[in-house]
């Protein structure tokens, strides 16, 4: 890591530390869960190109499992979280091995079955509490020392979990393992020709995609102190897509912008019942048909090109920002660097 | 069988009859408009409410009945689906699939916010019209007419569907733009007014299928988000490959949730999917699948 990157990691970290005493901190912690919930679906249709419609499950199963683990086996907050992100990540690989030997829309409505399937397990499970959620989670202690039901101290416990969770990522996406997942996506038989054994290689994707999923879910019921039928719905699929293509698909901060946004909309507006819905479908409407790179994606090589002008550093290598394998995109990236 | 008593096991399999009709309606739209458009109609669902909505909106605040309901709520509904396929979907036929599915599931969020904020979430009864009121005693089961006519009026729609795509000109067109729509337009057929039609057809199935809904469940705007996971989960397990499949798998979806009611009732919401897991395990195409997609 370069030493940029470094000062720009520990200025970014030393403002999160000071957020709670101007943000509610709940809404940090939950804005940190979607965050890495929307970077292990990034993971997966931002660089292996699969768009699954039923991350919902992963992350709200995660989130009775840990809830579960800490309220009944009364385990510690750090293995109950170790407890959901397990079992999601577990469940990815089941998604895994039966969507991922179809492509494209077929594997999106397998995925989106499949949620919905864990969706009416949870209404009828014994241990979700069905309809009224699993209430009452204990936050319990770090390690045993931290008190962490104190919301101040579970948030800079959130906050360490959520960098590492990020620095854990960008370890992933930038490995040779990331760099054979982009060439997936560019182009899968010229991958299988390489001697990749793409099969496998998406059933890792799909279980890491799902254990960050569980990260996230396990995080918010600790947040919130309950996990409810809420987070498995199926509009839940939707706003993680939201999250992530609003952010910017296949970018590293794209989808932790776009939770913050999507779970803002949420909250101002939850008192306005059906406008809340309207607001997030025209918003996603509108990034569909028009800029389907997100802000991070738009806005990163513009600002690159402004810093780079700036300092007269030359231009940087950039790696085009291709949303899903077969789109045709637009060539302004590719073109501008010959500019630059 | 399984110590259920006749009545009862007819009952529950009349039931689930029902059920499949909508089923199979809806996903014989969604099989027709993913043969020529190449895309998900994820917002079918919120279609299909609207068509029972606007049967419901008809009656309460212009007077127009049941029958007018029928015909006019799929035009009103097709020229919203014109609307959306002109506007919006056609600019995303040269980019990725997945794309189509997305602004699809986008516009179903508006549709649904947009009744949810007007009407609220609760059901607005329908009544049945006079004609179809009463029933028939078979001598084993009681039959209600209106399910009767559900039954027919449903099994009737997707005949003419067939027929129409089988053997019209207009269907062979349309098989032709399925098949290979470059060579398609090559021969002088115009493909993009045909995608038009075609999912204003769907679309129309959908509104149609909404109306018949509107006496049986009560009209609410969430009456599409509880149908359509169903109804994806049928064309998984009937293969997007046809139309015969689609339908024939919409009415054992619902038979087989009729007969899990009867012998283990908490299944009742998850055998389709478990069924869809066993299909996508043993036959990962679909039971009248063709292709991998």
């Amino acid at each position: 890591m370069s030493w940029q990157k470094t000062a720009w990691l520990v200025g970014a970290v030393a403002i999160a530390a000071a957020l709670p005493f101007f943000v509610y901190p709940v809404f940090l912690m939950q804005a940190m869960a979607l965050a890495i919930f929307a970077c292990g679906f990034n993971l997966l249709l931002g660089y292996a190109g699969i768009l699954s419609f039923g991350h919902a499950a992963l992350f709200g199963s995660a989130a009775y499992v840990c809830g579960y683990a800490a309220k009944a086996w009364h385990l510690p907050t750090e293995l109950a979280i170790l407890c959901g992100t397990a079992a999601s990540g577990i469940l990815g690989l089941v998604y895994g091995i039966l969507a991922s030997r179809q492509r494209g829309i077929y594997l999106a409505m397998i995925t989106f079955a499949l949620s919905q399937m864990i969706y009416f397990i949870c209404v009828q499970a014994p241990f979700t509490g069905g309809e009224d959620g699993l209430q009452g989670i204990p936050r319990g202690t770090f390690l045993g020392i931290v008190n962490l039901s104190q919301s101040l101290n579970l948030y800079y416990f959130d906050l360490g979990v959520f960098v590492l969770a990020l620095l854990l990522f960008w370890r992933i996406i930038e490995s040779p393992f990331g760099q054979v997942l982009r060439a997936m996506k560019g182009n899968e038989l010229r991958t299988v020709s390489l001697g990749y054994d793409v099969d496998v290689l998406k059933l890792v994707c799909f279980a890491m995609s799902g254990a960050f999923s569980g990260l996230g879910g396990s995080l918010q019921a600790f947040a919130l102190g309950f996990a409810s039928l809420d987070n498995v719905q199926w509009h839940v699929n939707g706003d993680v897509i939201l999250m992530t293509l609003l952010g910017g698909l296949g970018t590293f901060f794209g989808p932790v912008v776009g939770a913050v946004l999507v779970l803002s909309i949420q909250n101002y507006l939850a008192s306005l019942g059906g406008i809340v819905t309207i607001v997030e479908g025209v918003v996603f409407a509108t990034i569909v048909m028009t800029f389907r790179r997100g802000l991070v994606g738009e806005l990163q090589p513009r600002l690159g090109r402004l810093l780079r002008a700036w300092t007269r550093r030359g231009a940087v290598e950039q790696a085009s920002v291709d949303i899903v394998p077969g789109a045709k995109q637009p060539t302004d990236v590719a073109g501008s660097r010959s500019v630059a | 069988m399984f110590g259920i008593p006749l009545p009862i096991l007819l009952g529950q399999l009349m039931l689930g009859l029902i059920n499949g009709a909508f089923y199979a309606t809806m996903s014989l739209g969604l099989a027709l408009i993913f043969g020529v458009l190449n895309i998900i109609n994820f917002a079918h669902g919120a279609l299909y409410m609207m068509g029972g909505f606007f049967a419901w909106i008809l009656l309460q605040y212009f007077g127009l009945g049941y029958w007018y309901a029928l015909i006019l709520v799929p035009i009103i509904v097709g020229i919203i689906g014109l609307v959306i396929e002109r506007l919006l979907l056609r600019h995303l036929y040269n980019l990725d699939h997945v794309y189509g599915l997305l602004l699809t599931f986008a516009l179903s969020l508006v549709i649904e916010g947009v009744f949810r904020q007007n009407f609220g979430v609760s059901g607005q009864p329908y009544d049945i019209p006079t004609a179809l009121r009463g029933g028939f005693d078979l001598g084993f089961m009681f039959l209600p007419t209106y399910r009767a006519w559900v039954l027919a009026a449903s099994v009737g729609i997707c005949l003419f569907t067939w027929v129409v795509v089988e053997w019209t000109r207009l269907g062979s067109y349309l098989r032709a733009a399925t098949e290979n729509p470059a060579l398609a337009r090559a021969f002088g057929i115009r493909v993009p007014s045909l995608i038009t039609m075609t999912y204003v057809g769907g679309v129309m199935l959908a509104a149609f299928a909404g109306v018949l809904a509107a006496p049986i469940y009560q009209v609410s705007s969430i009456m599409g988000s509880n149908i359509i996971p169903v109804v994806f989960a049928v064309v998984v397990i009937g293969g997007l490959g046809s139309i015969f499949g689609a339908v024939a798998t919409g009415f054992l979806v619902g038979l087989l949730e009729g007969l899990t009611k009867l012998i283990y009732p908490p299944a009742t919401n998850t055998a389709v999917f478990i069924l869809m897991v066993v299909i996508l395990l043993l036959r990962p195409q679909g039971l009248f699948g063709k292709r991998n997609y």
